[in-house]
């Protein structure tokens, strides 16, 4: 239909696209992959910065500390994801049924989605206050503990609740994709099955779960890739202690470049991280792409 | 289907817990902001303020007062970035958009797009730094603006093309017929059709960008350039002397998108489902 000249336009159309991407990510990629392979320092002094090899790569990979730090990053993750994937759809399912007050509760359910990161982790923070905090309160009145605890300076329970601040705010996207898949199940499909004699438990497996089971793990690998990037509510609610309890990988970059200077070293940690980063959007892609070609078949 | 008094009893007791995980949290910041100082350093807490004060929300909306002074120029910065960044965004991506969607444009092209920003900023940080740093660029909206724009093209892309794929296709080929250009066609034809998709794309983006906060910690330092993201974790920092204060400055950075996510719910999870899932 559309001629020769149409087919070269397509490049004008992507061109301002590219050349923002090439020059906002593109190339600050290569060289922190470039800085990877040298003993680069932040410093105001010039100073002559000198290739090493793997040099950096060799001592990242053996650094205990660093390796530590990707655990926990892996353990916020899947703890949190699966937090919310197993309360996201546990939620989708009570907002299918109808009962008095759901579309409210459908509609209020987006608010902690709409809060913004920075503003959820200062208010659990205070929320979470050794002293004054509101859990230490309502627990205590409630008759839970004895004595206030400090939820978040005790290195035992510091991950843990900065999952549980993550979670309030994420939950809500795997409720509305998870929603979205429950409503294109046809009735008839649930009620033939009903008639037949399957039970609520069965139904759920045998139908319901097939049925969103390939958008809800798109969502989660979505949010995965998203979890593992964590840094905002760790700066904010434990700037990664009590003794490094909550410090990620890319907050431990983040020191890396910015307390210590060191860019090389830095970027080698950098680096390594976005492999893991870039294994996790592979499988997003190939996941995403099967489930398409699953819808339109 | 008739239900059992024991299966509503469990609808409703299930539906009200989910009612409080959801919006005590919520209320509890609401209320900080509006209770005394006194009130909320008692232990334990009485919960209900003994009496409303909403002096807070007065003095952050207060040029000549130094909080007030601190919140508005990072509303100012927040709004001034979000919305530039959006409006470039979408400048940019519905071009490419109309690429990828009419043109053939390599779907593998797009998912390269979309990769840049599912990659962990710090893999980008160090390198801008010194760039901006090197063209004197630290520390303003621009430089933020310019960041943001390429952070929220490459999902306003997507969600534009998969809007345009929708769009019947019949009317850009007579216009194709008549002769029009191809930018003739995108703004006369293609844009008025895809206006509610371009709305519900710069909603989203400007949400996205309204809650950044890693790039505008590390690129900007004082009044001039701070986000509300850096304010906030500003305030909350350090010594605070009172809690009320930083729960008011949450509740206003709140208002803006709690207000769109409300009010336009349709739109802004459609585009959140139709975001996450399709690829």
């Amino acid at each position: 239909m559309f001629g020769q000249r149409q087919k070269r336009e397509k490049w004008f159309l992507l061109a301002p696209a590219m050349v923002l991407l090439a020059l906002i990510t593109l190339l600050p990629l290569v060289k922190t992959l470039w800085l990877s392979f040298t003993d680069a320092r932040i410093t105001a002094l010039e100073t002559t910065v000198q290739y090493i090899g793997f040099e950096n790569y060799r001592y990242a990979l053996t650094d205990t500390e660093f390796l530590d730090a990707i655990g926990r990053t892996l353990y916020f993750t899947f703890v949190s994801v699966g937090l919310e994937g197993f309360l996201g759809v546990g939620i989708a399912l009570l907002l299918n049924q109808k009962f008095r007050g759901c579309f409210i509760l459908r509609a209020v359910i987006i608010l902690p989605w709409a809060v913004p990161t920075i503003v959820n982790a200062v208010a659990w923070r205070m929320i979470y206050h050794p002293e004054y905090g509101a859990l230490n309160s309502m627990l205590f009145q409630l008759g839970f503990i004895d004595n206030y605890r400090s939820w978040i300076g005790d290195p035992a329970t510091a991950m843990n609740m900065v999952i549980l601040a993550d979670v309030w705010k994420n939950f809500p996207l795997i409720v509305y994709v998870t929603l979205a898949a429950l409503q294109t199940i046809p009735g008839d499909l649930l009620k033939a099955a009903a008639v037949e004699g399957a039970g609520a438990i069965k139904r759920f497996r045998s139908i319901v779960l097939p049925w969103i089971v390939g958008p809800l793990l798109v969502v989660m690998v979505l949010r995965i890739i998203e979890a593992f990037r964590v840094f905002d509510i760790v700066y904010v609610m434990t700037r990664g202690g009590p003794a490094d309890s909550t410090k990620t990988a890319s907050f431990y970059v983040y020191q890396e470049y910015f307390s210590y200077l060191r860019s090389g070293s830095g970027a080698s940690y950098a680096v390594l991280v976005a492999g893991i980063s870039a294994v996790l959007i592979l499988a997003y892609y190939s996941g995403a792409r099967r489930q398409n070609a699953g819808t339109r078949a | 289907m008739n239900r059992s008094i024991q299966y509503s009893i469990f609808l409703y007791a299930t539906a009200i817990m989910v009612a409080l995980f959801t919006l005590l949290p919520l209320v509890w910041i609401i209320l900080m902001s509006i209770s005394s100082p006194h009130d909320l350093t008692k232990t334990p807490l009485d919960w209900i303020p003994s009496e409303f004060d909403f002096s807070r929300y007065g003095r952050l909306v207060d040029l000549d007062n130094g909080s007030g002074e601190r919140f508005l120029s990072a509303l100012r910065n927040s709004l001034l970035t979000a919305g530039g960044a959006t409006f470039i965004a979408l400048f940019v991506a519905v071009p490419a958009a109309y690429a990828f969607s009419r043109r053939n444009a390599s779907m593998a092209l797009l998912f390269a797009f979309l990769a840049t920003i599912m990659m962990p900023p710090i893999t980008y940080i160090l390198p801008l730094h010194d760039i901006f740093s090197k063209f004197g660029m630290l520390n303003s909206t621009t430089t933020l603006i310019i960041v943001y724009s390429a952070m929220l093209l490459p999902f306003a892309t997507w969600l534009m093309k998969s809007n345009i794929d929708v769009l019947p296709v019949e009317v850009e080929h007579a216009a194709f017929m008549e002769g029009a250009s191809t930018l003739f066609t995108l703004r006369r034809v293609v844009l008025p059709l895809a206006r509610p998709a371009i709305a519900a794309t710069a909603m989203l983006s400007f949400l996205v960008a309204w809650d950044e906060f890693f790039y505008a910690l590390i690129f900007t330092n004082d009044l001039t350039a701070k986000t509300l993201s850096v304010a906030i974790a500003d305030f909350s920092a350090g010594r605070v002397t009172d809690y009320g204060v930083v729960a008011a400055v949450g509740v206003l950075a709140t208002l803006p998108p709690a207000f769109l996510a409300i009010c336009f719910q349709k739109f802004i999870v459609s585009g959140l489902v139709a975001g996450s899932v399709k690829g």
